[in-house]
């Protein structure tokens, strides 16, 4: 098999089986699971060969762009990534026996297929395409449950904001065909200088919006209503690093419009630290981990506004991880003890030993612990930051600061120890079975991802340290930028430590700081609601009563004048000229009775007739002779 | 060929109109088997059409009225082809979906049939005045399918929809007979009309007749101000009757602005440029605002027909910005523009099948009095979820293609033209929230009982829908016949 082929069927396999999988519906109730992590695991073989092999395909499309696909370093190592996430996250899922599989499978796989197609796109166009599908695969998955109310308008508030921020991308597309370099990924830096800006700039928004990166991180939070497969999947590792993703591709136009390398930069500093700071204010697992990914994130769009593609690209890889295991176990305690309330899961880690000690090593991960994936990770993407602003250095650090807090604070809450008889000891506002009715067990396919996604979590922190570093920098042409030195290893290694251990403090006393403002995701909601939805709908609502009242009433009134007019002409057709040809027949008739007057039959009348019409006409003859 | 074409579905209705006592079941399959006669004729004709050939295919003249230079004129190229295409799937979409019409089946598709002349017919005129009187017929025969199988307050939205589109269609006349009266010598004839450009230097005069010509294309298409005919008209017609209406009739409009106006009168068309954009702009906008407030679900699709709409208008304004010289990026506009004309027709055919499917069961439109429709019938949640999508303008189906054209052209000629991706965000959320009132949360009100999609429903929607799957995932077929003649009226536009 070529790897040209390959290429394609990665792409098309999952789309096809997932389509096929929510077009038969409950039919294929029963082998919906084995058939999707059968698809999946050929992805990943297939992503395998493809990241080795580094194939590009391309057929013709629309608007003189192509449809075109190619794996390259940067490519390839998402790909992987992305196709062992979906893998593991599948796995989980088919531990989970509930309602419409077939349409969670079939989605989850045409989402597959889109990412995919995200991650090997060389054209706006092919980008564009798969960026939309990933989003509406978004809509569906979160509002998965859709006789819930709440969650499919989660999903939509999810859907639309990253369609507000994709509208970047149609800008984009219509500036990269102006500014002549045409559609392709690459030549996109090519683009004429006015035109380059407005690429830019759309480029940057879209990848802000689907990485939500502030000011469009709410979405996230709302996204957290969906199924947890769904969060570890798309809302970690995979749709919102696909933001990531973008600006690392596109690092070279980032750079080459100074202001938007500085933007992106200054973009994913902000929103790793304020995100940071929301993430220790929340009391709820999936909504601290929610804001914890848009912080990360924030490191991986740093990264490519850095240009330090290497640095980025293995924080994605490290992330990808991590997070996606934190959401799984987050996903394994909800069904298991029916609620994801850190007061509720306190100790919850002791129950299920092997669940617990994968959840020690993705929190141990998250906080920047040594040697665990994103220690190293994120000091490669620091070094580069302190080689070229040192205030970007600074808020970074800090943001790497809260990550260790908010880490922490998981870590320590899920292993305290407890009372010897579990159920009493807990708060009463927050026990189990709130969200839904607890199992009490965690499946052994669950533990079986959770496993392999700890092996991850905990190894791949390598592709930021020496043996792995060197390649694949050279890979991915970034030999350039600076690299962290052991020192700076090391110093951020005692400050992860440093932090955990204020945390522990903090926690045993209690005094975990909680402010309302970053409780509530920095009022992001009250934003969007009192800035964006509630003027748009009256808006709608006052275009509609105008469209009423004004312009349809204005040509109903035309419709009604015009009767009206004919109506009043009728009338001075019939009383006017009608009338003034009857006056007429009046008058002639009048003066027809006029004329039988002289006929009286009496002789004698008749002779002064004659005499008078005689002199009359004597006198005439006199006058005018 | 051309004129077989265009009378078989009308010698096939004079048959059903002949035949008083015809039990109805066999006339509504002569009328499905009439629809896949066209289908395949047409097929014939697009496997036939070479799109690289200049000029028009399968021509066919006579002399009809040489007093006044009009002959009986047809022909086909890459702008009419895929709207003959359009039209004979949405007809043969609408037999099917009639296949379940009680009401005097047999006249109903002897109407619908003559319908089917007349929008053929004047996808192929080649003449002012053919296209004139197929304009003229269709606008009567649609009077007649809302005021005869419509619901609701049929009559008085037949009227206003007739009264008003024929109205229209007397300023297009005073236009044609403008072009008439310039050219030398005097004629109708729409080839001999584009090769000789007669208003080419009176701009007045140019003008005028141009604005006649857009004043009266303007009311079919609908832009905004002229479009408060569509709501009434669409929410009181039968299902199929709203479904030929958006699918087709409003194509009618559109298709004038790239068949006569653009070709014939290219000054004025490059002066008016920006007016017509603006209207364009505003019809996306305002047509998508008024739309998401609507709680009448046909109503609400009535209005995203005017948002799609002014896609087109915005798109073919563009190519009249000749200043900023960029041929390629006008050949897109127009290519979207004629993408969009066909995708629109495919995607608003199947909603309205959809919402004739809620009529038929609950006999009500209203968004609020549904609920939780998915459980009951996930078909029709599947159907009206690819519908909806396809109408937001998802990658996948082919309204993405259209629109992604019509913006990257337009926004590359003239940048401001991005204040109409307002349209597809405000699109996305109104059709969310419809999905979401209808089919999602628990089930109440007339959800309970709903009986999902029939076989006729499914083999009338499925096909349209799975058309525009098909175009969005391999646009180049429809692509290669269309961007060969966008790029001509694009080269007639900057003369």
């Amino acid at each position: 098999m070529t790897a040209e082929l390959a290429l394609w069927a990665l792409v098309v396999l999952p789309g096809v089986v997932g389509a096929s999988l929510c077009l038969t519906g409950h039919r294929s109730q029963r082998i919906a699971a084995p058939v999707s992590v059968l698809t999946a695991a050929a992805g990943l073989a297939l992503a395998a060969v493809v990241g080795a092999a580094g194939p590009a395909v391309e057929v013709a499309f629309v608007a003189g762009a192509s449809f075109g696909l190619a794996v390259d370093a940067l490519s390839g190592l998402v790909v992987v990534t992305v196709a062992a996430v979906t893998l593991l996250v599948l796995v989980f899922a088919a531990g989970d026996v509930a309602d419409g599989q077939a349409r969670f499978h079939g989605l989850m796989l045409l989402f597959l297929a889109a990412v995919l197609v995200t991650a090997t796109a060389t054209t706006l166009v092919t980008l564009l395409l798969a960026w939309e599908v990933m989003g509406a695969m978004s809509y569906a998955l979160i509002g998965f449950d859709w006789r819930q109310r709440g969650k499919p308008e989660a999903g939509a508030n999810a859907f639309l904001t990253t369609r507000t921020a994709d509208l970047g991308l149609y800008v984009a597309a219509g500036a990269a065909l102006a500014g002549g370099a045409g559609l392709a990924l690459a030549d996109l830096p090519a683009a004429s200088t006015g035109w380059r800006h407005a690429i830019a700039a759309g480029v940057l928004v879209a990848a802000l919006g689907k990485a939500a990166q502030l000011p469009f991180s709410l979405w996230l939070s709302r996204a957290m209503e969906g199924p947890s497969p769904v969060s570890a999947l798309l809302h970690s590792a995979a749709m919102v690093a696909m933001g990531g993703y973008l600006l690392l591709r596109t690092h070279d136009l980032l750079a080459a419009t100074g202001w938007a390398a500085q933007a992106a930069a200054w973009a994913g500093a902000l929103t790793a630290l304020l995100l940071g700071a929301v993430a220790v204010a929340q009391r709820d697992l999936k909504q601290l981990l929610a804001a914890s990914t848009s912080a990360q994130l924030g490191f991986v769009v740093l990264a490519a506004g850095l240009g330090a593609v290497s640095a980025g690209a293995a924080h994605f890889a490290a992330h990808a991880a991590t997070k996606a295991l934190l959401f799984l176990i987050a996903g394994a305690w909800l069904s298991a003890l029916g609620t994801k309330q850190l007061s509720a899961l306190r100790g919850a880690a002791r129950r299920w030993p092997l669940v617990g000690v994968t959840a020690g090593v993705g929190a141990l991960a998250l906080a920047g612990v040594a040697p665990l994936a994103l220690w190293a990770t994120k000091d490669e993407v620091l070094a580069v930051a302190l080689e070229q602003s040192p205030a970007l250095y600074v808020v970074g650090l800090a943001a790497a600061g809260l990550s260790a807090a908010y880490a922490g604070k998981v870590l320590l809450l899920v292993w305290a120890r407890l009372p010897a008889d579990t159920e009493a000891g807990y708060d009463d506002k927050a026990g189990f079975d709130v969200e839904q009715a607890g199992t009490r067990r965690v499946g052994w396919l669950k533990q079986l991802s959770l496993v392999v996604l700890a092996a991850g979590a905990a190894v791949l922190g390598a592709l930021a340290l020496p043996p792995l570093r060197e390649p694949l920098r050279g890979a991915l042409d970034d030999t350039g930028s600076a690299t962290s030195t052991p020192v700076e290893l090391l110093a951020s290694a005692v400050l992860a430590l440093a932090v955990l251990a204020a945390t522990a403090v903090l926690l045993r006393r209690r005094r975990l700081p909680r402010p309302a403002w970053l409780a509530g995701w920095l009022g992001l909601g009250t934003a969007t609601q009192t800035l964006v939805i509630r003027p748009v709908w009256w808006l709608a609502r006052a275009l509609a009563r105008f469209d009423d009242r004004v312009v349809d009433r204005a040509v109903e009134a035309t419709a009604t004048r015009t009767v009206d007019a004919a109506r009043r002409l009728g009338d001075a057709d019939v009383r006017g000229v009608d009338g003034l040809v009857e006056a007429v027949a009046r008058r002639t008739r009048a003066l027809g009775d006029l004329a039988r007057r002289p006929q009286t039959g009496q002789l004698h009348e008749y002779y002064v007739q004659t005499v008078a019409v005689l002199a009359l006409g004597a006198v005439l003859l006199i006058a005018l002779g | 060929m051309l004129s077989l074409l265009v009378s078989f579905p009308l010698v096939v209705a004079l048959g059903l109109l002949a035949v008083p006592r015809l039990p109805d079941p066999t006339a509504r399959w002569v009328w499905v088997v009439s629809e896949a006669v066209v289908v395949l004729a047409v097929a014939g004709l697009w496997a036939a059409y070479d799109p690289d050939t200049s000029g028009l295919a399968f021509e066919e003249q006579v002399p009809w009225i040489p007093g006044i230079g009009s002959s009986y004129h047809l022909g086909v190229d890459g702008l009419s082809l895929p709207l003959l295409a359009l039209t004979a799937v949405i007809f043969a979409a609408g037999a099917v979906y009639a296949l379940r019409e009680q009401q005097r089946p047999r006249v109903h598709a002897a109407l619908f049939l003559f319908l089917q002349t007349t929008c053929l017919g004047l996808f192929v005129a080649q003449d002012l005045i053919v296209f004139f009187v197929f304009f003229d017929l269709s606008i009567v025969a649609m009077y007649f399918a809302i005021a005869g199988w419509g619901h609701g307050d049929a009559a008085r939205s037949a009227l206003k929809f007739f009264l008003y589109t024929f109205l229209g269609s007397l300023v297009l006349l005073l236009g044609f007979i403008g072009l008439y009266v310039a050219a030398d010598p005097h004629t109708f004839d729409m080839v001999e009309l584009s090769a000789a450009t007669p208003l080419a230097d009176r701009p007045v005069a140019g003008g005028l007749v141009l604005t006649a010509i857009l004043v009266g294309l303007a009311v079919k298409t609908p832009t905004v101000p002229f479009h408060t005919w569509l709501p009434p008209a669409h929410t009181d017609a039968s299902a199929v009757g709203s479904a030929v209406l958006a699918a087709v009739l409003l194509k009618m409009g559109t298709y004038g602005f790239v068949r006569i106006a653009m070709p014939m009168l290219p000054e004025a068309w490059r002066a008016f440029a920006w007016a017509i954009i603006a209207v364009g702009v505003v019809s996306v906008v305002y047509g998508a605002l008024v739309a998401l407030a609507q709680t009448d679900v046909k109503r609400m699709i009535a209005y995203t027909s005017v948002n799609h709409m002014g896609y087109v208008v915005v798109a073919v304004g563009a190519a009249g910005l000749v200043a900023a010289d960029d041929p390629q990026a006008r050949a897109v506009a127009v290519s979207g523009a004629i993408t969009q004309m066909v995708s629109h027709g495919l995607i608003t055919g199947a909603l309205f099948l959809l919402a004739g499917v809620l009529y038929d069961r609950a006999g009500s439109y209203d968004l609020a009095s549904f609920g939780g429709l998915a459980a009951p019938a996930p078909q029709l949640a599947t159907a009206f979820a690819l519908g909806a999508f396809a109408s937001l303008g998802l990658p996948g189906f082919s309204g993405f293609i259209a629109e992604f054209q019509v913006f990257t052209g337009s926004i590359a000629v003239a940048p401001i033209t991005a204040v109409a991706l307002v349209g597809i965000l405000v699109t996305a959320a109104l059709f969310l929230n419809a999905f979401q009132r209808l089919f999602t949360g628990p089930t109440q009100g007339h959800s309970t009982g709903f009986t999902d999609l029939r076989r006729s429903e499914l083999w009338s929607v499925g096909p349209l829908l799975a058309l525009t799957i098909a175009i969005g995932l391999l646009p180049r077929p429809l692509l290669e016949v269309v961007e060969p003649a966008a790029r001509t009226v694009v080269e007639l536009v900057g003369r």
